[in-house]
């Protein structure tokens, strides 16, 4: 344990633009890890370093079970749902609890599964295109199209009803946001269970070719944990794209000159690393990482933002630079966990960025660029709105 | 000469292996690894050393024969 002196206090205010906080950069200079002060009172070990963060993440010893004392909290409350609460959660399992789940969801998200699903991204993108010229020469685009396109496509995969998309949209906005009450976040979690529970016993009647009936059809889950799974899968598969995708096109508004080329697609899941902080984690007994040891029960925070800014591994790090091979950053983490629906986000990102500038090639913002709303206050990073005209 | 071996037991089917090199890789209707060339060419092996280092799960190497 390092000497309080080097004490921190985290989550540390996001800058915004550019991005991540500077304060990264000091961290992956100390040597070891950075112990480190949360709004809950717990003390935890910050990892910043490209090395560490991928050691942290592989390490058997370290686990992502809310269930073991010590387990870390971004935010005032909750983070991570009580596995008790949310059966099915299976980014708080360990293997080899966790492997069921991925097991009977890798076949729908495979490479070529997902590329059989752009035409119909494609469709959800232009519809939503359609709208936006329609209504005039200017437009909201985190409400009209950011947060649109990953809730429409994460909806149809699931079997979810779209208009419904509100009352989602409001509870999850409780779940990622860190200032978030217990009590507000355990009405969220048990609305979005009872109306995903009910869901299912409609698909058990009538299958679909849907995630939900895929799951039941696996015979791998109880019906309580294919509510959580389902949960789980719709906000990861709305937040994070979301936020990607609404920040993204703020950077190619302001670098015109990679518009259209596929290569910002990667890059820009590196440059923004949202999920900087949502992959928490406790060692269950002693270990070591980058020379550091840790103690069992001792919460520690793998920052994927901080790793994929390691200017050991990213040249001129603090660029935005498509030019440079990005596929190795740790935006969607590593080991076990890594994020199952990358490739359908790659590609949610890819046909959103090429067809709206594609389509309204005057696109411009609205409002100057220090006056944009970010979230520093989710869980995931991203941004609240984002006016722009034509 | 080297050889590409994957473990299948432990892919946790991820696929940034088929991203990264796609004459060499695939995922099978389970989406596990599938190593479609074992012996790939001179100018494959960067791509299939990069696979191996983003591969989340470390389930690939190279074996000399």
């Amino acid at each position: 344990m390092s000497n309080t002196a080097n004490l921190v206090d985290f989550p540390l205010r996001r800058p915004g633009q550019p991005y991540p906080p500077d304060q990264y950069a000091d961290f992956r200079a100390r040597e070891g890890l950075v112990w480190s002060h949360m709004p809950t009172g717990a003390k935890v070990w910050l990892v910043t370093k490209y090395d560490d963060v991928r050691a942290v993440l592989t390490d058997p010893r370290i686990s992502s079970s809310p269930r073991h004392e010590g387990f870390p909290s971004v935010g005032r409350t909750g983070g991570v749902p009580n596995p008790d609460q949310v059966p099915g959660w299976f980014v708080a399992l360990d293997p080899p609890d966790h492997d069921r789940f991925r097991k009977a969801l890798i076949p729908e998200f495979t490479v070529r599964r997902i590329r059989e699903m752009r035409p119909s991204i494609q469709e959800v993108v232009d519809h939503r295109i359609d709208g936006l010229l329609t209504a005039g020469n200017e437009a909201e685009l985190v409400s009209d199209f950011t947060a649109a396109v990953p809730s429409l496509v994460i909806s149809a995969l699931l079997g979810v009803p779209h208009v419904d998309r509100d009352f989602f949209e409001a509870r999850i906005r409780l779940l990622v946001t860190m200032s978030s009450t217990h009590d507000e976040r355990d009405q969220a979690t048990r609305e979005i269970l009872r109306y995903l529970s009910r869901l299912i016993l409609v698909k058990q009647k009538r299958p679909g070719d849907d995630l939900i009936s895929v799951m039941l059809a696996s015979g791998a889950m109880s019906l309580q944990e294919i509510s959580g799974a389902a949960m789980l899968l719709l906000i990861a598969g709305q937040e994070t794209t979301a936020n990607n995708m609404a920040l993204g096109m703020v950077t190619l508004l302001l670098n015109p000159q990679w518009i259209g080329d596929e290569r910002a697609v990667e890059e820009l899941l590196r440059y923004y690393s949202v999920a900087d902080m949502v992959a928490l984690r406790v060692a269950t007994e002693d270990t070591e990482i980058g020379g550091q040891p840790i103690k069992g029960g001792e919460g520690i925070v793998p920052l994927v933002a901080a790793a994929n800014h390691d200017s050991s591994v990213f040249e001129r790090a603090g660029d935005f630079d498509p030019s440079r091979s990005a596929r190795h950053h740790v935006a969607f983490g590593y080991g076990v966990h890594q994020c199952l629906g990358q490739h359908l986000v790659r590609a949610e990102l890819d046909i959103a960025y090429k067809t709206l500038f594609e389509r309204i090639p005057k696109l411009e913002l609205a409002i100057p660029v220090e006056k944009l709303a970010f979230k520093y206050d989710g869980v995931v990073f991203g941004i609240d709105s984002l006016p722009v005209r034509w | 000469m080297v050889r590409v071996v994957a473990n299948p037991g432990s892919c946790i089917g991820a696929g940034q292996c088929v991203v990264t090199a796609p004459s060499v890789f695939d995922q099978d209707e389970d989406g596990i690894v599938v190593v479609l060339d074992e012996h790939p060419g001179d100018d494959e092996l960067a791509d299939v050393r990069d696979a191996l280092d983003v591969c989340p799960s470390r389930s690939l190497r190279l074996a000399t024969d």
